[in-house]
């Protein structure tokens, strides 16, 4: 028993140890999953002598959970727009003035003021995208670009719809088909979302984030998507096509950020600076399938990237609409709504 | 030495004895307690508490004591009027569970008993192995578990196929996206964790004893009822609670076999820690969940005790 | 028993059916995991070379390794306490204890367990790989104590008190008489704790620090930007490596026992 017991104690002890001894040429990375290009990382690592951890993470909430009980041992996040915001808000980001980096200069001037870090004081954009739907031309041969097909279908489309398991981007397209504004606390207007969303979720075949198996396996000929998922469908299904829907769509963008209390807070710096060099940003959007938001990163990302569809927003499409954190009451009611369609 | 004094040693011993005995067990029990104390039960002191709270915005807490959690399970306030009326929708998503749940558990059983029966039966150097063999699927992923399970019970699927080339049926069954694809994954997720403690009660059972018991009743399905289940009663017990708790609080194989439309206990309770921003909510949602499992323990065990006081 | 057989051999062939569809689409040549076009390699090739994925399967299997380990100990010393001794006030209670776990959604576990962690790491500085290991072994528990238990129950006291009376000392009791005899639950025990760890996600997702992924935080991750068939290649790796060695075992005990 004593030698299981001593075996014990220094199992424990090697455990703990391996990972606090590392210091010094770290950069611990908590990034969405399959979302970081490895070539960039390496790269990285070689240019700075820096040792990096990549982790992965499946939403914006469980990044913030983990981040606000303290201590993760992580320096950079990726939080979404939104999360960027409510992250400045919580004092959970380090203000790293990323407007004053030598590299500053290619960021794209349309993302430099936006609402969620105003002047870029804390993060610089990583990817950004749409959320749309997409459509098999060779089901449906009509009018793609309108968010009917999703509330009111048509016939050959009718069973044949995969929405996103997401509260927020099934109310958000209910509210623009009805032609309410997002983040909404009117009761009435509620009221008429849910009876839109209970109506059609008969016609709806799935509810599932997993709108690349879903469109490739021919479970489905339409699907709430985003932009990049919708491209990497294609690739499979060649009729598919992405819409831009009259009555909107959501945009989004993801962003670097470093986290207030980072245990490699230099190098950590230097990574911003280093994602805002255009061959990088280059290298993770030909990996991750998004655009990025970085002056001449074009000249570094593959060519079907420039001419996808998905990617370059045709003439007269309306503009991205990149939704704000709604308040707790709105939330609140969003939830109800999500409970009782889905009860 | 006195009959007296004899006596006294005797208690002496038998309290020692006892008091050994004691020893033992809290040395015993020691490492398992410890490690679930501290890391199941002080956490659950955590959610309890939680609970009673108010949800911070963001996610979180607010320090502000509300029973509002507890009655938002059965009421609604403010959704579209300010009156309290009853609110069904998280009671049918518990009873839709719990019918699953216990779909499951039955179906685990009806296939599990037979498996570890076989088991049991094999050669005692094959016994190993043979376990191994029902474990093994499960040292893969869950997930592409499941993409493969979707590919072999769609319309187009592997079983369709068969199926009609058998001439067994003219078109295909449509079982994806169904309850019956939801309770054809929780059996096959859960089978093990009925297969083997059942497995591990039989296994001594001495198979020339239930052979001799055929030969003399002659009734087969007597000697299953009267000899084998009540010997292996432990590990359909332990099997059963193995089955069911988790497959109430499972959700990724449900959603992706059922088509996500439906909300599970499981999901509907971690959306309150995610998108809906509600931990308090989640929190008492949870501890309703683990009451009830509780419940249903505590009947398990008093079924059991008057059973056995019956018989004995 | 009729049927039985039949019954058995249907399981184990609806256990394996996924598994082979697994297998088969690793060779895909698609990057799809439900769409077959045609035969491939690369698939291994790219799981191989995939730094991410080779550290997260290392770190999956350390991890089941010494939860299994850790949660089948305790759960045997357990089992033996609540079978073994006579029957004591509290014992439904320590059952129950025992059986926790079980009962709460993970993920409320999981949100508890990170305040939790977080305050001690506060106030100890300890970080590392040994949180997560921890808890893991602690929900690996009940999944091992069942069977053992369930093993112990059927099992009678006879052998165990013949050599008591022998007046054999309780460890050379145990370690001759109860430990062979329990075995079976051991083997049944610790290969259900050693599945539920290896398969575990939303305890992890919390729990983790960083160069702390598992292999099924890694697909989770994956699932939004579509999963490839790089995850079936190292699926099929760790059951071919598992058969592998499993299959020497029992050949090495073969020879052994001759």
């Amino acid at each position: 028993m004593k030698t299981v017991l001593r075996l014990l104690a220094t199992a424990s002890a090697v455990a703990f140890a391996s990972s606090a001894a590392m210091a010094a040429g770290e950069l611990n990375i908590y990034n969405w999953g399959n979302y970081t290009s490895p070539e960039m990382i390496k790269k990285f690592e070689e240019k700075f002598d820096v040792k990096v951890n990549l982790d992965g993470y499946d939403s914006n909430e469980a990044m913030l959970a983990k981040v606000k009980a303290g201590d993760t041992g992580y320096d950079i996040v990726v939080p979404g727009d939104y999360m960027v915001k409510v992250m400045i808000g919580e004092g959970l980001l380090e203000e790293v003035k990323p407007n004053t980096m030598e590299n500053f200069k290619n960021v794209d001037p349309k993302w430099v003021d936006v609402w969620w870090d105003p002047g870029r004081n804390y993060s610089v954009p990583y990817q950004w995208g749409t959320t749309s739907f997409t459509v098999d031309t060779a089901v449906y041969d009509g009018d793609i670009d309108t968010l009917a097909l999703l509330f009111d279908p048509p016939e050959v489309l009718q069973g044949r719809i995969n929405m996103l398991n997401d509260m927020n981007d099934v109310i958000n397209a209910g509210l623009r088909y009805l032609g309410y504004g997002r983040c909404n606390g009117n009761q009435d207007e509620l009221r008429e979302v849910l009876a839109l969303l209970s109506k059609a979720k008969p016609h709806w075949r799935t509810m599932d984030y997993a709108v690349i198996e879903k469109l490739t396996s021919k479970d489905v000929d339409i699907s709430q998507s985003w932009n990049g998922a919708a491209m990497r469908a294609r690739a499979q299904r060649p009729t598919l096509k992405y819409a831009y829907p009259k009555e909107g769509f959501t945009g989004w963008m993801d962003n670097v950020a470093v986290l207030k209390g980072a245990p490699n807070l230099e190098n950590a710096k230097l990574f911003i600076n280093f994602m805002m060099e255009p061959e990088n940003a280059g290298l993770t959007s030909n990996f991750a399938r998004y655009a990025n938001g970085i002056l001449g990163s074009d000249k570094f990302m593959e060519p079907e990237m420039l001419s996808a569809p998905e990617i370059v927003m045709p003439a007269g499409a309306p503009e991205p609409d990149f939704v704000t954190p709604c308040p707790q009451e709105v939330v609140d009611l969003y939830n109800k709504i999500w409970t009782q369609l889905k009860q | 030495m006195s009959d007296r004094e004899a006596q006294t040693a005797l208690a002496a011993a038998i309290a020692q004895n006892r008091r050994n005995e004691r020893l033992t067990r809290a040395w015993l029990l020691a490492p398992a307690l410890t490690l679930i104390l501290a890391i199941s039960i002080l956490p659950l002191a955590i959610t309890v508490v939680y609970s009673f709270l108010t949800p911070g915005t963001y996610g979180g807490v607010t320090w502000e004591f509300s029973t509002d959690s507890y009655v938002q399970f059965l009421f609604q306030r403010d959704i579209f009027d300010d009156s309290l009326v009853f609110n069904s929708a998280y009671v049918s998503i518990f009873l839709r569970s719990i019918g699953l749940a216990l779909g499951a558990t039955l179906g685990a059983l009806i296939l599990g008993f037979p498996t570890a029966y076989f088991i049991a039966t094999k050669p005692r150097e094959q016994r190993n192995i043979w376990l191994f063999l029902i474990t093994l699927p499960f040292w893969t992923n869950l997930l592409i578990r499941t993409y493969a399970m979707l590919l072999i019970i769609r319309d187009e699927g592997l079983i369709n196929i068969m199926l009609m080339k058998a001439g067994i049926i003219s078109s295909p069954l449509t079982i994806l996206y169904t309850d019956t694809a939801v309770f054809i994954g929780l059996i096959y997720s859960f089978l093990p964790f009925m297969v083997l403690p059942i497995y591990a009660s039989l296994e001594k059972l001495d198979f020339s004893l239930v052979e001799a018991g055929y030969d003399l009743y002659a009734n087969r399905l007597k000697v299953l009822f009267h000899v084998i289940v009540p010997l292996a009663k432990p590990g359909i017990v332990a099997g059963c609670i193995l089955v069911f708790i988790p497959g109430l609080g499972a959700y990724i194989t449900p959603e992706l076999l059922g088509g996500g439309k439906k909300l599970m206990i499981g999901n509907m309770i971690a959306m309150q820690f995610g998108a809906s921003r509600n931990w308090p909510f989640g929190s008492a949602a949870a501890l309703i969940l683990m009451a009830l499992v509780i419940l249903v323990l505590l009947a398990n065990a008093l079924a059991a005790r008057k059973g056995a006081s019956r018989n004995g | 028993m009729p049927g039985f057989t039949a019954t058995a051999w249907l399981c184990i062939v609806a256990l394996y059916l996924p598994i082979l569809v697994l297998i088969v689409f690793s060779f895909n040549e698609n990057r799809s995991v439900v769409l077959w076009t045609g035969f491939s390699l690369d698939w291994y090739a790219k799981a191989l070379e995939n730094d991410g994925i080779r550290h997260a399967a290392w770190v999956s299997v350390k991890i089941a390794l010494f939860a299994t380990v850790i949660s089948t100990i305790a759960a045997t010393m357990a089992a033996l306490a609540t079978t073994r001794t006579k029957k004591f006030a509290g014992q439904g209670l320590v059952y129950g204890i025992i059986n926790q776990p079980l009962m709460i959604p993970e993920i409320v576990t999981a949100i508890a367990t990170l305040s939790l962690f977080a305050l001690v790491k506060k106030i100890t500085g300890l970080t590392g790989i040994g949180y997560l290991m921890l808890a893991h072994a602690a929900f690996c528990i009940p999944f091992a104590y069942m069977p053992i238990r369930a093993r112990l129950e059927t099992m009678t006291l006879t052998l165990e008190q013949a050599a008591a009376d022998l007046y054999a000392p309780p460890l050379k009791v145990f370690t001759l008489v109860t430990l062979p005899l329990l075995g079976p639950g051991i083997v049944a025990g610790a290969m259900l704790a050693f599945v539920v760890s290896l398969d575990d996600v939303i305890i992890t997702l919390m729990i983790a620090g960083p160069g702390e992924t598992t292999l099924p935080i890694y697909i989770l991750g994956a699932i939004r930007r579509g999963v490839t068939p790089e995850i079936n290649a190292v699926s099929t790796i760790l059951v071919a490596v598992s058969v592998l060695l499993v299959m020497l075992l029992f050949v090495v005990q073969r020879r052994m026992q001759r």
